[in-house]
């Protein structure tokens, strides 16, 4: 039998393997956070001038706010993959194979925060392009990508459970948008919460979108408050170590159900 | 295991599905080691369901199941490494070639190296795929992908082979080739298969061993040969010259002890007997001279008319009214 740790290299390999064979995949997960920095970056060009914002470039500002939103985005959909490969019957042949549940759950998640690093250093790297000042140096920049997996990795548990409780695509696609949206909203990710409406700011308190966008916006600061950084990613990894888990007892669940 | 002893055991197994829906309802059979087995039945009889639960997808509410001497329920892990198991969905991984898929599986079993190089080939070369192997599944036809979908869950040895309504959607042809594969793994290699067909010809035709499953039980059990001896009820069927010779022959057949029973359509006579090739003889010596006879088969009952006896209907009229 092969060992947990085994089975998820081998799994996620075979993610990994399966999107290189789709280019145009490749190509809209990089360019599609380009966009959003780009089209934002100048739809809110101006907003800095409002007194009291706080941040004097945009570009500073917005970079850290998009790497998290395309973080939550891509890993909302990481459901419909186990969705496809239960209609398939690739789930049932790994299911049937000497491979732990927490394995399977695993490489899905391994694979989700791969592709993560590679967009947050493209949204990163053009953010710096647009101007965007990172004082915080290499560390801030690891800790802004550490925390955009972090969150990654936290909804895409969540997109997988869902994914094997519901097991329907427009359930999925209706639960993602209906939530990705409103969290990346209610938070600090492109506008600052002292500007923003006192219940907005006070739900922002409690949305891991927000604890993101701001540890993120903390570390690539002039003068990071490390403390803040790490209580924020501590509240993450809490929320990570929940929803990896449900996904993995949602399988016991799928399993009862078929 | 040596041959003729079971390596499959399912003891009572009983499983309801919630609201009331009775799929299981105390199966119990055996599969002998090395052979060709078939759990035939009507859509929704509870073969699925009885291979989801020999193969660990499934737990059922009461009951044991053993796999090569494992206890299916109490050990799912070890019984994974010694089954293959092919749902009714493909389960190749669409994006990846024949020879990703094949490795692949090895991988999560376990396998590395020149010896799964070296086993994924001979499967490939085994099952008519080495010309395709390097293309991405997705590209390949019905009957290929079947063939991909029993080799790759080859690639560790199973003991037992499980393969749920393999054929379904296959044309004639692919059927023909997907059987010839499975009787040659269990002949030469000693693979058991365990396959569920709602096809009774395919059963009859391959499986060594045939169990009916009816309303999550098994109605009758044994070889095709032995279930249709079973019903003890063959017919030779006689053409005569005109419609004008049935009365005669009728009249000279009907005190025969072998003659249980004489109908008539046009200018064939059937005649039911118990059994037909012995029969045979007697029905046309008592015709000889009297009633010219064009032609003469011996007809022995179909698994239809098994299924008819056991299940107390027909075969198409349970597919008819069950919902899939």
């Amino acid at each position: 039998m092969t060992t947990a740790r085994q089975a998820w290299v081998i799994l996620t390999g075979r993610y990994l393997r399966e999107l290189y064979r789709q280019p145009a995949v490749i190509f809209i997960t990089l360019t599609q956070p380009v966009i959003w920095l780009l089209l934002f970056g100048e739809l809110f060009k101006n907003i800095t001038k409002i007194p009291g914002f706080g941040a004097g470039n945009y570009a500073t500002y917005l970079t850290p706010g998009v790497v998290i939103m395309t973080a939550m985005f891509s890993s909302s959909w990481t459901g419909m993959a186990y969705i496809e490969d239960m209609q398939t019957g690739v789930m049932d042949r790994f299911l049937t194979a000497p491979v732990s549940r927490g394995a399977l759950t695993a490489a899905m998640l391994a694979y989700q925060a791969v592709i993560v690093v590679v967009q947050s250093a493209i949204i990163i790297a053009m953010g710096w392009g647009i101007g965007a000042a990172f004082p915080g140096g290499a560390a801030g920049i690891a800790a802004l990508i550490g925390v955009a997996v972090l969150i990654a990795v936290a909804m895409a548990g969540l997109s997988i459970g869902f994914a094997l409780l519901i097991r329907q695509r427009e359930a999925l696609i209706g639960a993602s948008s209906t939530l990705v949206m409103p969290l990346t909203f209610l938070s600090g990710a492109f506008l600052s919460l002292r500007l923003v409406p006192g219940w907005i700011a006070a739900i922002a308190r409690f949305n891991p979108v927000n604890w993101a966008a701001s540890a993120g916006r903390a570390a690539i600061g002039s003068h990071p408050v490390w403390g803040t950084v790490g209580s924020y990613a501590g509240y993450l990894a809490l929320a990570l170590a929940v929803t990896a888990v449900a996904a993995t007892q949602a399988f016991r669940t799928y399993q009862r159900s078929i | 295991m040596s041959e003729g002893s079971a390596i499959v055991q399912a003891e009572g197994l009983r499983k309801t599905y919630k609201p009331d829906v009775r799929a299981l309802d105390g199966l119990s059979f055996s599969v002998p080691a090395g052979t060709v087995f078939a759990l035939l039945g009507p859509n929704g009889a509870g073969k699925t369901t009885t291979v989801r639960i020999l193969t660990t997808l499934a737990r059922p509410d009461s009951g044991s199941a053993r796999v090569a001497g494992i206890d299916v329920l109490a050990h799912p892990s070890r019984a994974r490494s010694v089954i293959g198991a092919v749902s009714q969905h493909s389960g190749a991984v669409s994006l990846l070639t024949g020879q990703e898929n094949l490795a692949l599986q090895g991988k999560l079993h376990g396998m590395r190296g020149r010896a799964l190089h070296r086993r994924v080939a001979g499967l490939l070369d085994q099952f008519g795929l080495a010309g395709a192997a390097g293309r991405p599944a997705r590209t390949y036809s019905g009957g290929m992908r079947r063939r991909l979908d029993i080799a790759t869950v080859l690639v560790h040895r199973p003991a037992v082979l499980f393969l749920d309504e393999p054929t379904t959607g296959l044309d004639p042809e692919g059927r023909a080739d997907l059987w010839a594969a499975l009787t040659g793994l269990a002949g030469q290699h000693g693979t058991t298969i365990l396959i569920t067909t709602h096809y009774l010809e395919e059963a009859d035709q391959y499986a060594a061993t045939v169990a009916i499953v009816d309303q999550g039980r098994i109605v009758a059990e044994g070889t095709p040969d032995q279930l249709k001896a079973g019903l003890r009820g063959d017919s030779v069927v006689l053409e005569l010259a005109s419609p004008g010779q049935v009365e005669p022959a009728q009249k000279a057949l009907a005190p025969l002890p072998e003659v249980r029973g004489l109908s008539a359509d046009g200018a064939v006579l059937r005649a039911r007997v118990a059994d037909g090739p012995r029969a045979l003889p007697a029905v046309l010596a008592a015709l000889d001279g009297g009633v010219p006879v064009r032609s003469v088969t011996v007809a022995r009952p179909s698994l239809d008319d098994v299924y008819l006896h056991y299940a107390g209907r027909s075969f198409r009229q349970a597919e008819g009214i069950t919902i899939s």
